[in-house]
């Protein structure tokens, strides 16, 4: 249990190390979401009716949302990455903790989802966001966004092990996380869709989280959605973690 | 302890789907010796290596290193060994000295004692000045150095290492032979898998040569290239010239019936020393025009040619032929 302590720091390092050296990826945190958050703010937002909230208090949470869903993706690509590159075989050589090389990854991307969460947060209020909650509930929310970047960081373990290589990592990523991120309240209200999207809108776990991060950051009616954000995040990991496992021991052994 | 077997493999069987990456292997490798493992690319000898490395399990048969079976012993045995192989399994992004570090930790050191152990590596394999460099600006050579260093970090007595000059340039080639002769030489054990005959030639003390997952000869390299019938003089004629009378001029040097095939005289030769000037002067008292003359030493092919399916479409007759001449050389 100490070794995989140990051993997941080290990757988790390991990870962190590289990622100013390979800047590509730094921009998919930093620069990227800004631009993200520009548009949607001012080449959408002025179509986008949103009641009881300005658009950009309405679109912070939602889109910081998908963006630590985005966060994986280094997770994904690096794991694609060491497989490809013969670096697994490497680890699994070694006497280090088995589950280590994909809890390295999974924590590194805690590391970076802070690192755009707080880029996001800045350029937010930048642009005239505001929390309408206290400072405990505006933490909550920020640990609940890190929670659920985390847990989706396994769903994408499991597609770069998935996958043979980044490109496809980068397809298939986008495929699924785009509709579920956009066929949410991320960015529009829920009851502006059309019948058959709404009511998948409405199921959908982005927008129980974007709904809890609405509540916690905007004081917005919560239901039982900080809870059920939760439970689906914890759900997330319980059934992707032991397939990403799984893969990795099948993709390395093969 | 010199003579205990360091790798013992019995039976080993490997299938992925229908094809049979090892089809009943048998193996041992002595401890301090190194064991080259020669064969074609789809051979096996990957499989084989990471069957022995813990990485993969195999289908049937068993393997132990050091004792230690590398099923139900893994996560020990794990402690115990090196791998180095034709990918060059280090980390792009980070230093060499990171990379070594890392690895070291990874073995249970302290971050100050890895850090130690990766510059004294750095030093011995002539990566120092690079060492603060990402890996990704190395030349291939010296990717595949720290690939081999990584995999000494923790001492290993035992090192698998998986075809370690394949793709590398004549003088890396070299300067990474001297490094794998010199921890030879401090006592290590060492598996090493090869396409190249010189390789196996120079390292290896004892030769398995591997075809389809089977080992289909062993031996030291001499006793190899014995089975190969030695050096192949090549002797193009010039035009018009009368092959019969340059085979007759050269049978004597040879165990074997040279051929003569489309004006050029291929033969087998005993004595590699000497043997082209010998072969001049009998072809210029003979009064025979030469084009072109070659020594050629024997190569996987030829391996190949002499151990697999071809040697059994020959004339069973010119093969008894071949090994009574043989046992009349050992008994001579």
């Amino acid at each position: 249990m100490r070794r995989l302590v140990t051993d997941t720091l080290i990757i988790a390092e390991r990870n962190l190390i590289r990622l100013p050296r390979a800047p590509e990826l730094l921009i998919g945190f930093t620069i990227q979401p800004i631009m993200f958050v520009l548009l949607f703010r001012y080449v959408f937002g002025g179509a986008i009716r949103t009641p009881g909230y300005s658009y950009v208090d309405f679109l912070i949470p939602g889109i910081i949302v998908q963006n630590t869903a985005f966060g994986g993706f280094a997770t994904a690509l690096g794991l694609n990455e060491d497989v490809s590159k013969g670096l697994i075989d490497r680890f699994r050589s070694l006497p280090m903790s088995r589950a280590a090389v994909l809890g390295g990854r999974t924590l590194s991307d805690v590391a970076t989802n802070t690192l755009s969460i707080t880029i996001l947060l800045v350029t937010g209020v930048i642009i005239g966001f505001s929390f309408h909650t206290s400072l405990l509930e505006a933490a909550a929310g920020i640990g609940l966004l890190l929670l659920f970047g985390y847990a989706f960081s396994w769903f994408l373990a499991f597609i770069g092990l998935l996958v043979s290589s980044p490109e496809s990592v980068n397809s298939v990523g986008f495929i699924s996380v785009f509709p579920l991120t956009f066929i949410s309240s991320a960015f529009v209200p829920v009851a502006s869709m059309p019948d058959g999207l709404r009511q998948f809108a409405e199921i959908n776990p982005f927008t129980i989280i974007v709904d809890a991060m609405r509540h916690l950051w905007l004081g917005a009616p919560a239901g039982n959605s900080v809870w059920g954000a939760v439970v689906w995040s914890l759900v997330i990991v319980a059934v992707f973690a032991p397939l990403a496992v799984a893969r990795y021991r099948k993709a390395a052994g093969s | 302890m010199g003579d205990a077997a360091a790798i013992e493999v019995h039976g080993l069987v490997k299938r992925f789907g229908d094809v049979c990456a090892l089809d009943g292997v048998d193996l041992t490798a002595h401890q301090g010796q190194v064991l080259g493992l020669l064969g074609p690319n789809g051979a096996g000898k990957t499989t084989l290596v990471r069957v022995l490395a813990t990485l993969l399990k195999a289908d049937a048969g068993t393997a132990s290193v050091l004792g230690l079976d590398v099923q139900r012993d893994a996560a020990a045995l794990r402690e115990r060994i090196g791998l180095a192989g034709q990918y060059a399994a280090v980390d792009e992004n980070l230093t060499g000295l990171e990379n070594l570090t890392m690895v070291g930790r990874l073995y249970g050191m302290t971050r100050s004692a890895a850090k130690t152990r990766g510059q004294e590596l750095l030093e011995r394999f002539d990566l120092a000045d690079a060492a603060g460099r990402p890996t990704k600006t190395y030349s291939g050579g010296m990717r595949r150095r720290l690939d081999l260093a990584a995999a000494l970090v923790a001492k290993p007595p035992v090192l698998f290492l998986d075809e370690p000059t394949t793709g590398l340039d004549p003088r890396s080639r070299l300067s990474l032979w001297g490094v794998i002769e010199a921890l030879v030489a401090e006592g290590t054990t060492a598996l090493l898998t090869t396409q190249y005959l010189d390789e196996a030639d120079r390292l290896a003390d004892a030769i398995a040569v591997i075809d389809h997952g089977r080992v289909i000869a062993k031996g030291t390299s001499d006793e190899l290239k014995d089975r190969l019938g030695g050096e192949r003089l090549e002797v193009r004629l010039d035009e018009g010239v009368d092959p019969q009378v340059a085979l007759a001029a050269l049978a004597s040097m040879s165990d074997e019936r040279p051929s003569a095939e489309e004006g050029v005289v291929k033969l087998n030769v005993r004595e590699r020393s000497g043997a082209i000037v010998e072969a001049v002067r009998r072809l210029s008292e003979a009064g025979v025009g030469v084009d072109d003359l070659a020594l050629r030493r024997p190569t996987l092919d030829d391996v190949f040619l002499a151990l697999t399916g071809h040697a059994a479409e020959q004339d069973a007759a010119e093969e008894q032929e071949r090994e009574s001449a043989r046992e009349q050389e050992r008994v001579a």
